[in-house]
């Protein structure tokens, strides 16, 4: 499954070097970090919202606020996300609302995709349970 | 207090590294925090640039390293990292998931160690110990380059001073602590811990702090930043990092100046500014170089209690007038001795010239001439010091008279190497008033083992107050002290010369240890009659301040 998170584009290199960093000490650590990561961005997209709905439009704070989701969404490797964030950060440099409030909703997809497919993610984990290791490896 | 712990994290080096981590992402924070435990160092994380400067000034010690993001909400990333390396001289390494050059580059240039892109790996972490280590190597290997023993018995003197002066308890004893880690015995303090080696620092010799306190006046004390002053330096060698801690010395000194002129203009020897400031730092390391015509002039004081015509230790009182002496425009002779017109409180300003133990081949007095601001005091090298002489290379008389409305004198002392016999020292005192006080030094001609020219611009000595003590440490193991006492009426200015002479073996290390100090006064950048350049041409020995 996780293979096709990566396939698809979904994730990318940093998912894995989260995976390098659980050991016995955090077990739990990439769930956490996902949790975290998804918290926060949940929050990051609601202010972009906001501000998208400002007028007049301040096109250096949505920049801004997309600057910050985009660096969290690279800390779990989230790519499509990341691209979007990209995307919709020329659109600012460009002064286009349109093309602004096009790629967020581009985004929060991908967003509202992502988290379920991880949640899913983790839920098969639990369920293979200690033989995850093994499996992961294979996936 | 915490040796075992100390030693220990010396000997599991880079483990164990101390890392104040900053990134106002609650995902990277964990990610990061994660990722340098793994490496064995000891995380430490805050998501504020506000948060992290009070941690970091809270427990100076306790960090060796910041890794920071560049976009912080409450404070620019490179604003941190300027005020990190002023304040905390700690290598700080920058992170962004923006890789572009001129972002980097910018980091760079605010002092960053190094620039690190987002995502950032494991294997990035694991080798930031780098920088901490290299920066420890290049203090260590300025520090033990430049001093010798003569550090010590500076360090010994001052700190005798210290206590006399003390008056600024806490400061003195961050300085004293400072000091004593960085000047005492480093092996006491757990040389091997990395952490601690840090604390050596690179020896300011009048010449660099003349460089440097030009390249801040240039740039305008207030648009300052270390960067600048290093690019306007241009000192081969010389790291941000240096100038940064200097400058951050430079500022307290300035600082404390302020509030010094605030209230006390009499001769009152209260806190040592500078043995309290930088104590170990400034006094005994960093040279201060007076300016021509910057603002900045060291102060130097001198405490009054000098007892002895052998001062060992370097009394600094600050005077609010800024120190060069003032060497009034009429032309004073120098006196061979220090001159009795002085305060009786400036006794000791007869041990400094008499310290000298040499005798001086040539001891010449010269009146100074205002206009030909080159010369300077030479102060004999300690074997042949015997008594100040002014010399002038132009043969002009020169007389230091420190007069304390004189604003514009200069003072300068050259300590020429024995091999110049016939080096110039030039005097340059004319101040404005004479005073009463009145300053001579008369330095040998000759000087065994080399002068030390020094210059003091423009300042305004008290003439009770001011007493210069210099201090000459020369490798026949002398030690002297001498005092070029400055009484001025406005009792402000204590000019405080340390100089210390090594030895011939020890000739490259001149740049070390000079002080001059001086003190600012509003007055000062009018003055610049003086124009004079510091002679720090021949150093054999440390430098001293006087």
């Amino acid at each position: 499954m996780k293979k096709s998170l990566f396939d698809q584009g979904y994730l990318d290199e940093q998912f894995y070097q989260l995976e390098e960093l659980q050991d016995e000490v955090s077990p739990n650590f990439v769930e956490e970090v996902v949790t975290l990561f998804f918290r926060d961005s949940t929050r990051l997209v609601t202010n972009i919202d906001q501000a998208l709905e400002k007028r007049p439009q301040d096109f250096r704070k949505l920049d801004a606020c997309m600057h910050q989701l985009k660096v969290s969404a690279s800390s779990i490797g989230a790519a499509k996300m990341k691209n979007e964030c990209t995307s919709f950060k020329e659109f600012c440099g460009k002064e286009s609302l349109e093309g602004c409030i096009r790629s967020f909703q581009k985004l929060k997809k991908e967003h509202s995709t992502l988290r379920t497919k991880l949640e899913n993610y983790f839920q098969l984990l639990r369920q293979v349970g200690p033989v995850e290791k093994a499996v992961r490896s294979g996936k | 207090m915490e040796n075992p712990l100390l030693s220990a994290r010396a000997e599991a080096f880079p483990a164990g590294l101390r890392v104040l981590v900053v990134d106002d992402d609650p995902t990277w924070l964990k990610i990061l925090e994660k990722m340098l435990r793994k490496c064995s160092y000891e995380v430490t994380t805050c998501s504020l640039a506000t948060e992290a400067l009070d941690i970091l000034r809270e427990r100076r010690d306790r960090f060796d390293i910041v890794i920071s993001d560049v976009n912080m909400p409450d404070m620019d990333g490179f604003k941190l990292l300027e005020h990190v390396g002023l304040e905390m001289d700690l290598p700080v390494i920058m992170m962004s998931i923006d890789g572009e050059t001129s972002r980097v580059m910018k980091g760079v240039q605010h002092g960053a160690c190094d620039y690190l892109l987002k995502p950032v790996r494991m294997k990035e972490l694991r080798n930031i110990w780098q920088h901490v280590y290299r920066k420890k190597m290049h203090e260590v290997n300025i520090e033990t380059h430049s001093f010798g023993e003569d550090i010590n018995i500076l360090c010994n003197g001052f700190e005798d001073l210290e206590d006399r002066n003390l008056t600024d308890g806490t400061e003195l004893s961050s300085v004293r602590k400072r000091k004593d880690v960085d000047y005492k015995d480093l092996g006491d303090q757990e040389l091997n811990d990395p952490s601690k080696l840090k604390k050596a620092r690179v020896v300011w010799s009048v010449d660099l702090h003349q460089k440097f306190v030009n390249a801040v006046n240039q740039i305008g004390f207030d648009k300052v930043g270390p960067k600048k002053i290093l690019d306007l330096m241009n000192v081969p060698g010389l790291t941000r990092e240096n100038v940064a801690s200097h400058l951050q010395k430079y500022r307290l000194y300035l600082s404390r100046l302020q509030k010094q002129s605030e209230g006390n203009c009499s001769g009152d020897i209260s806190a040592d500014p500078i043995n309290t400031d930088n104590k170990g730092n400034f006094a005994l390391k960093s040279s201060i170089s007076i300016p021509k015509e910057s603002v900045l002039t060291r102060h130097v004081g001198t405490t009054e209690s000098l007892t002895q015509g052998i001062i060992t230790d370097v009394h600094v009182r600050e005077i609010k007038r800024t120190l060069p002496v003032g060497v009034s425009e009429s032309k004073k002779a120098l006196v061979g001795e220090i001159p009795s017109t002085q305060k009786a409180s400036s006794i000791p300003q007869l041990g400094v010239y008499l310290s000298f133990e040499k005798s001086a081949p040539n001891v010449e007095e010269k009146a100074c001439d205002p206009t030909t601001p080159k010369d300077f005091m030479q102060y004999p090298k300690q074997e042949n010091l015997d008594a100040f002489s002014c010399l002038t290379n132009s043969n002009h008389q020169a007389s230091f008279d420190l007069s304390s409305s004189s604003v514009t004198s200069v003072i300068s002392a050259t300590f020429t190497n024995e091999k110049d016999l016939n080096n110039p020292c030039e005097m340059n005192p004319a101040p404005a008033d004479p005073r009463n006080g009145h300053f001579s030094a008369t330095p040998p001609v000759a000087c065994m083992i080399g002068s030390v020219s020094f210059q003091v611009k423009h300042g305004i000595v008290n003439s009770h107050d001011i007493g210069t003590i210099l201090k000459v440490d020369g490798s026949p193991s002398k030690s002297t002290d001498s005092y070029i006492d400055c009484t001025h009426n406005q009792g402000c200015f204590p000019i405080t010369c340390e100089l210390s002479s090594n030895s011939e073996t020890e000739s490259d290390s001149w740049p070390d240890d000079l002080h001059l100090f001086a003190q600012e006064h509003s007055n000062w950048f009018k003055d610049s009659e003086t124009g004079g350049e510091y002679l720090y041409d021949h150093f054999d020995e440390y430098l001293f301040a006087w």
